[in-house]
């Protein structure tokens, strides 16, 4: 875990101007030459982009996605109301409620990972470790028709699960696992020295627990948590293949069965995902600073993991 | 009372080649994926990390928007868009067709979060290595190759071991783009012999023994490169 968590170092403080000009580790401060020699493959890399540009337009073009006639649903103010906005409003109430269970799935495995006691310890592990490790697609399956088959087979009466069950259920068990990690990381990252003194000034080990780590470990792991919160955000359009209603089906099922613009609706509502995962992912980023910034925690920071934006890439535990 | 449902394996062992062959499909893309977008990856951490402004802005563009944007977006554009709307076709034959479009939008995808850590390992190397070994005389390629890239590389193997443990995952959202692979056949079996735990206890441990031996690979490759500081 510890590798997994290593913290991006910032630019040091620049005493110079020459050290103010170089942005990476990696090269000099730039003289005459190397000066010139930049502008010439600024000038060429320019060059290669906008071809690239060129050639996706002038492909656009040739198959007529960029007729105005495609892209006027977006400027009516009816396809916002009856297709955008219910379906960024289904986005958002799967997300929140899945983030609110998984938050809760998260403290009570990883709380339970840390139990002084075998028997909730081993428990809790195992589940924690099997949902992080399987597919959240195949979860979804399973939790969308597994329990009317199963109740069936029983011969017991069970309601349908509804695809925002389904859905809200599997975000819960497979972030909620990835949470209850972070969670075990978070209070793992506050020194031993801090408990002991809590249990040598007399706290029993729910006042340690309470008054002492998690207080510390939430300022620590907050960045973390947030951007698995965007995880959620984004696993969420998992929802189209059980057909639930959310931004994707409503904007990219919907609209373009109507219109026929697919290509521009896929522009439209990738636009609004990447603006809402980037106001989660700018959080996290304040979280960050504010919180290393901050001397009411002797935790190391958690950083946000590259690996984390990705639905859940967290090493199993060594 | 039924109790198959909870306790009957038998359809696991009946499609026992089925299940080979799409768990083959499976381990194909992420190896294709894998290869791919360490590649892709690569490309555009050298883009990130350039002095030229023009890439390093592109690069961020492009990491940005594929790191935001949902894969089932991103392989429902490669299918429904690139495919069927715009006639970008890599082959005459749909199956090879959608392998390789479902290749190109996962590779994207996880490109940008190999990219990613790649660039937080190159943060990870501190400036005074760069310094000292521009102090005894090396030459910008020579400082690059033989203090700062082998360290980089290897403070980013666990997080980079994160991202294809996710990215092989992530191909089981492959069925929009559709590519057959396990999660295809685990939603045919479902429709076949209803959706009973053994089934989906099967696929689920089909899973673990691809996922479980990449993270164990990649945290002991970690271990045993780790930098000494």
């Amino acid at each position: 875990m510890s590798e997994a968590v290593s913290t991006v170092t910032e630019t040091e403080p620049a005493p110079t101007r020459a050290r103010k000009r170089q942005s990476s580790v990696l090269f000099d401060a730039p003289g005459p030459k190397a000066r010139m020699r930049h502008n010439i493959l600024t000038l060429i890399s320019a060059i290669v982009i906008l071809a690239i540009i060129y050639v996706v337009i002038a492909r656009l073009d040739k198959e007529g996605q960029l007729q105005g006639r495609l892209w006027k649903p977006f400027i009516k103010g009816s396809t916002w109301s009856d297709y955008i906005f219910p379906g960024i409003g289904g986005t958002l109430k799967a997300a929140l409620a899945g983030a609110v269970l998984a938050l809760l799935f998260g403290v009570v495995f990883g709380l339970g990972r840390m139990s002084d006691h075998r028997w909730v310890r081993i428990p809790a592990g195992a589940v924690v470790e099997f949902f992080r490790a399987i597919p959240l697609l195949i979860l979804i399956f399973f939790v969308f028709s597994g329990p009317p088959t199963i109740a069936n087979a029983l011969n017991r009466e069970f309601p349908q699960v509804t695809a925002f069950t389904a859905l809200v259920i599997s975000l819960m068990l497979y972030n909620g696992s990835v949470l209850a990690e972070i969670f075990r990381a978070g209070i793992n990252a506050v020194p031993r020295g801090q408990s002991e003194a809590a249990y040598a000034i007399g706290l029993r080990k729910s006042g340690v627990m309470r008054l002492i780590l998690i207080p510390q470990a939430t300022t620590a792991m907050m960045p973390a948590i947030v951007s698995q919160l965007v995880v959620l955000l984004k696993d969420s359009a998992l929802g189209w293949i059980i057909s639930y209603e959310d931004l994707l089906n409503t904007g990219y099922r919907q609209i373009p069965t109507q219109y026929g613009n697919l290509i521009p609706a896929a522009i439209v509502i990738a636009l609004i995902y990447i603006a809402m995962n980037l106001a989660l992912s700018y959080l996290a980023t304040w979280l960050e600073k504010r919180s290393r910034r901050s001397r009411k925690t002797s935790a190391k920071v958690l950083a946000t993991t590259p690996g984390a934006g990705m639905s859940g890439g967290i090493m199993p535990a060594p | 009372m039924n109790w198959n449902v909870l306790l009957d394996f038998s359809p696991l062992a009946d499609n026992s080649d089925k299940l080979l062959s799409a768990f083959w499909a499976t381990i194909r893309i992420s190896v294709t994926v894998g290869i791919l977008s360490l590649v892709i990856g690569t490309l555009i951490t050298a883009m990130r990390v350039s002095p030229i402004r023009v890439l390093r802005v592109a690069g961020a563009f492009y990491v940005n928007t594929l790191r935001n944007t949902p894969l089932t977006l991103v392989l429902l554009f490669c299918s429904l868009g690139l495919s069927d709307t715009l006639k970008f076709r890599i082959s005459g034959t749909p199956s090879i067709n959608f392998f390789w479009l479902a290749v190109f939008g996962m590779s994207v995808y996880t490109a940008a979060f190999v990219a990613e850590s790649l660039r937080a390992g190159i943060n990870t190397v501190p400036m005074g290595q760069a310094e000292a070994a521009r102090a005894i005389g090396l030459t910008f390629t020579q400082s690059l190759r033989m203090v700062i890239m082998p360290q980089a590389f290897r403070s980013v193997i666990a997080p980079l071991g994160s991202v294809m443990i996710a990215m092989i995952k992530n191909t089981t959202v492959v069925l929009v783009a559709s590519y057959y692979e396990a999660a295809s056949l685990m939603k045919d079996m479902f429709e076949q012999y209803g959706a009973t735990l053994p089934i989906f206890i099967g696929f689920a441990v089909g899973f673990m023994c691809l996922t479980l031996p990449t993270g164990f690979f990649f945290n002991w490759l970690a271990k045993r490169m780790a930098v000494v500081r």
